[in-house]
C-alpha cells in the first residue's frame, strides 16, 4: 500500500513537471534558446543529488565510494559550469547605455542616400 | 551540534528537507520563466542557481549523510575543472560546451544507477546465500518500478554521455565532421544494440544477480550512444546535443523516481520537456524530421547523390572586389545583415559589427536578419551578435525580416547559404524545399561574402548566387568584411 502511494505521488509529480516544462518554456522567444539550452542542461546537473544521498548509505565499498566521487565531480561540473556559461551568455544580451549620439556625424551624414544601389 | 539538538533534529526532519526541495524546484520554475525575456534572463538564470544551491543543502542535511571528505572531494573536481572551462570558453565554442556538460550529466546519472545497483547487493531481486548447497532468499529486492527507472537511466545516461562526448568531437574538430557510418547496415546495428541493452535491463529487472550483466548493459549504451551519433553530420549536431539534453533531462527524473526525490524528479522532467520542444522547434526550422537526423548520413557537406545533377547550372556568377561593395553599402538607404554559419566560424562578428557602425555613422540604416537556425543552435547568433555589441533591437527574427527586404537596397549575405536559397520556396523537387528561408532575393540587390562556391551543409547549388542582383565577394568573412569597412573608411 504504502508503495503504492509513494509510486503514484511521484509519478503525478513527474506528469505535472512535464506539463509544467512544456508551458514556460513554449513561451520563450527564439533568441534566447541557445542560454535556454544551456540553462536548462545545468538544471539537470541536479542529478549531483543522487550522489550525495547515495554517499549517505551504510556499507559502501571502496569502488562505490570512488564511482561517487565521479559521479559528484560529474554533476557539479554540470551545474556549476552550466550556470556560470548561461551567466556570460546572457549577459551579453544587457542592454548596455550607450553614449553614440556624441559621435555619430549627424543630419550631413546622408548625402546621396537617394543615390539607390550603384555599383 | 549538541548546542542546539532540538533545532538540528527540526532542520533534519523529512518534513523540512521536503519543504526546502519544494522551494528549490518552485525556483528551477520561476526561474525558466525568466529567461522568457531578454531583459528578465540574467535574473532568471541566477534564480535557478540559487533553487540549485537550496536542493544541494536540503540533500546534505539529510541525516544519514556521511562519507564527508569524499563529497568535498567530488564538489571540489568538479568546480576545478567546471569553473575554468565556462569562464574561458569562446562564445563560438558554445555549442559543444553544452555538448560536455550535458554529457558530464549523463555520465553521472549512469554512474549513480552503477552505484546504487551495487548498494542492493548487486541485485535488483531478494539476496540469496549459498549453505550447504541449498539456497536461501534472504528478501530485500527493490519494488519493481524502482529497478525499471533505474535501468532506464542507466541506458539512456550512458548513451547520452558517449553521445554527447562524440558530439563534442566533431563541434572540437577532434572527429571529422563528415558522417562516419556502416553504410545500411548501421540501422540494424543500432536497432540490435538498442536490443541487447533493453534485453540485459529487462534480465536485470526480473532480478538478475549479477553485476557483470550491468556493467555488459552499460557498455552496449556506451555503443549504441557512439553508433547513433557519429552517422550524423556536424550541421546536424545541435539538434543532437538538444535531443541528448533531453534525454539526460529524463534520465535525472527516472533516478528521481528511483531515489523517491521530488527535486530530481521536477527538474529532471522539465529538462526533458524543453528539450524535447527546443529539439522539434530546430528540426521544423532545418525542415528535417527528428527520425532522419538520427538515421544519419546528411549532413556532412555534399554528402547527397542527388546534388551532383545541380552542378550543371549554366547561369553567371558576378564577383565584386571590397571597393565596389564599400560603395554600394555606402549609397544604400537600408541595409539588411544576413549572418549565417560561415560568420560563426569566421569568427567575424567584431568585424562585422565595426562594418554596421560605420554604416550607421553615414546614416544607413541598418539592421541584422536572423534565421532561427543561423549559426551552430538555435540563438546562436544572437548571442555572438550581442558579444560584439550589436543593439539587441536591431536583430530581426525572422517573420518580422521578411517582408522588409522589399524596401531593402542592399543584403549582405555573410556566410549564409542555404538558409538565403530561393529554392525553398520555389523548386519542389529540392531536398530543402518547404524550409522557411530569409527572402533576401525580395531584396533591390544582394551582396554575398563566401569561401568559394562550394554548396552549403545541403549539398545544394543556391540560386541566389546567379541571381542577376546578386553580387559575390568571395574570401574568408573576417578578412573581407574588414576590407569592406576600410574601403568605407577611406571614402
Amino acid at each position: 500500500m504504502i508503495l503504492a502511494s509513494v509510486l503514484t505521488t511521484n509519478l503525478a509529480i513527474l506528469v505535472l513537471a512535464g506539463f509544467i516544462g512544456f508551458v514556460v518554456i513554449s513561451k520563450v522567444p527564439n533568441t534566447l534558446h541557445t542560454p535556454l539550452m544551456s540553462g536548462t542542461n545545468a538544471i539537470h546537473g541536479i542529478v549531483l543529488l543522487g550522489g550525495l544521498l547515495l554517499f549517505g548509505l551504510a556499507g559502501l565499498d571502496a569502488f562505490s565510494k570512488a564511482l561517487l566521487v565521479i559521479a559528484v565531480a560529474f554533476g557539479t561540473i554540470n551545474v556549476v559550469g552550466g550556470f556560470l556559461v548561461t551567466d556570460r551568455m546572457l549577459d551579453m544580451f544587457k542592454s548596455r547605455p550607450k553614449p553614440k549620439s556624441a559621435d555619430q556625424e549627424g543630419p550631413d551624414a546622408k548625402p546621396g542616400a537617394d543615390g539607390g544601389a550603384g555599383s | 551540534m549538541s548546542a542546539t539538538p532540538i533545532a538540528t533534529s527540526f532542520v533534519q526532519s523529512e518534513s523540512f528537507i521536503y519543504v526546502l526541495y519544494i522551494i528549490a524546484f518552485a525556483l528551477f520554475i520561476q526561474g525558466l520563466r525568466g529567461l522568457s525575456g531578454p531583459t528578465t534572463a540574467v535574473r532568471g538564470n541566477r534564480i535557478a542557481a540559487v533553487g540549485m544551491g537550496i536542493a544541494v543543502i536540503a540533500t546534505l542535511l539529510n541525516p544519514d549523510e556521511g562519507n564527508w571528505g569524499l563529497i568535498a572531494l567530488g564538489i571540489a573536481l568538479g568546480i576545478a575543472v567546471g569553473v575554468p572551462a565556462a569562464r574561458q570558453v569562446k562564445m563560438t565554442a558554445m555549442p559543444q560546451m553544452v555538448a560536455l556538460f550535458n554529457g558530464v550529466g549523463g555520465g553521472a546519472v549512469a554512474i549513480i544507477s552503477w552505484v546504487e545497483f551495487r548498494s542492493y547487493g548487486s541485485t535488483y531481486g531478494d539476496r540469496t546465500i549459498d549453505i550447504a548447497g541449498a539456497t536461501i532468499r534472504l528478501g530485500g529486492g527493490v519494488p519493481t518500478y524502482v529497478a525499471i527507472f533505474s535501468v532506464f537511466a542507466a541506458i539512456v545516461g550512458s548513451v547520452s554521455f558517449w553521445g554527447s562526448n562524440i558530439a563534442f568531437g566533431k563541434l572540437q574538430e577532434i572527429l571529422p565532421g563528415r558522417p562516419i557510418s556502416l553504410g545500411p547496415a548501421q540501422q540494424i546495428v543500432n536497432l540490435v544494440l538498442l536490443i541487447l541493452a533493453v534485453a540485459a535491463g529487462i534480465d536485470l529487472v526480473a532480478g538478475a544477480h549479477s553485476e557483470l550483466l550491468f556493467i555488459g548493459m552499460l557498455i552496449v549504451a556506451a555503443l549504441l550512444g557512439n553508433a547513433v551519433v557519429l552517422p550524423i553530420g556536424g550541421a546536424d549536431m545541435p539538434v543532437v546535443i538538444s535531443l541528448l539534453n533531453a534525454f539526460t533531462g529524463l534520465s535525472a527524473a527516472a533516478t528521481g523516481m528511483a531515489l523517491n526525490n521530488p527535486a530530481l524528479i521536477v527538474a529532471g522532467m522539465i529538462v526533458g520537456a524543453s528539450g524535447s520542444i527546443l529539439t522539434n522547434l530546430m528540426a521544423v526550422a532545418m525542415n528535417r524530421s527528428i527520425p532522419s537526423i538520427v538515421a544519419g548520413g546528411f549532413g556532412g557537406g555534399g554528402a547527397v547523390e542527388g546534388a551532383e545533377g545541380a552542378g550543371a547550372h549554366d547561369g553567371t556568377v558576378r564577383s565584386t572586389s571590397a571597393s565596389d561593395a564599400a560603395i554600394q553599402l555606402a549609397y544604400a538607404n537600408r541595409v539588411v545583415v544576413v549572418p549565417g554559419y560561415g560568420m560563426a566560424v569566421a569568427q567575424a562578428q567584431h568585424a562585422v559589427r565595426e562594418l554596421t557602425k560605420e554604416l550607421e555613422s553615414r546614416g544607413v540604416e541598418v539592421s541584422y536578419a536572423i534565421h532561427p537556425v543561423a549559426g551552430r543552435m538555435p540563438g546562436h547568433m544572437n548571442v555572438l551578435l550581442a558579444e560584439a555589441d550589436v543593439p539587441y533591437d536591431q536583430l530581426k527574427e525572422m517573420d518580422d525580416a521578411n517582408p522588409e527586404f522589399q524596401r531593402t537596397d542592399v543584403s549582405l549575405v555573410i556566410g549564409a547559404n542555404d538558409v538565403t536559397n530561393p529554392a525553398a520556396k520555389n523548386t519542389p523537387s529540392s531536398p530543402i524545399y518547404g524550409m522557411p528561408i530569409l527572402e533576401v532575393a525580395d531584396s533591390r540587390s544582394v551582396i554575398v561574402i563566401k569561401r568559394s562556391m562550394n554548396p552549403g551543409f545541403a549539398g545544394i547549388e543556391n540560386e541566389l548566387y546567379f541571381d542577376p542582383k546578386t553580387s559575390m565577394l568571395f574570401g574568408d568573412a573576417k578578412s573581407a568584411v574588414s576590407e569592406i569597412t576600410g574601403e568605407l573608411s577611406a571614402l
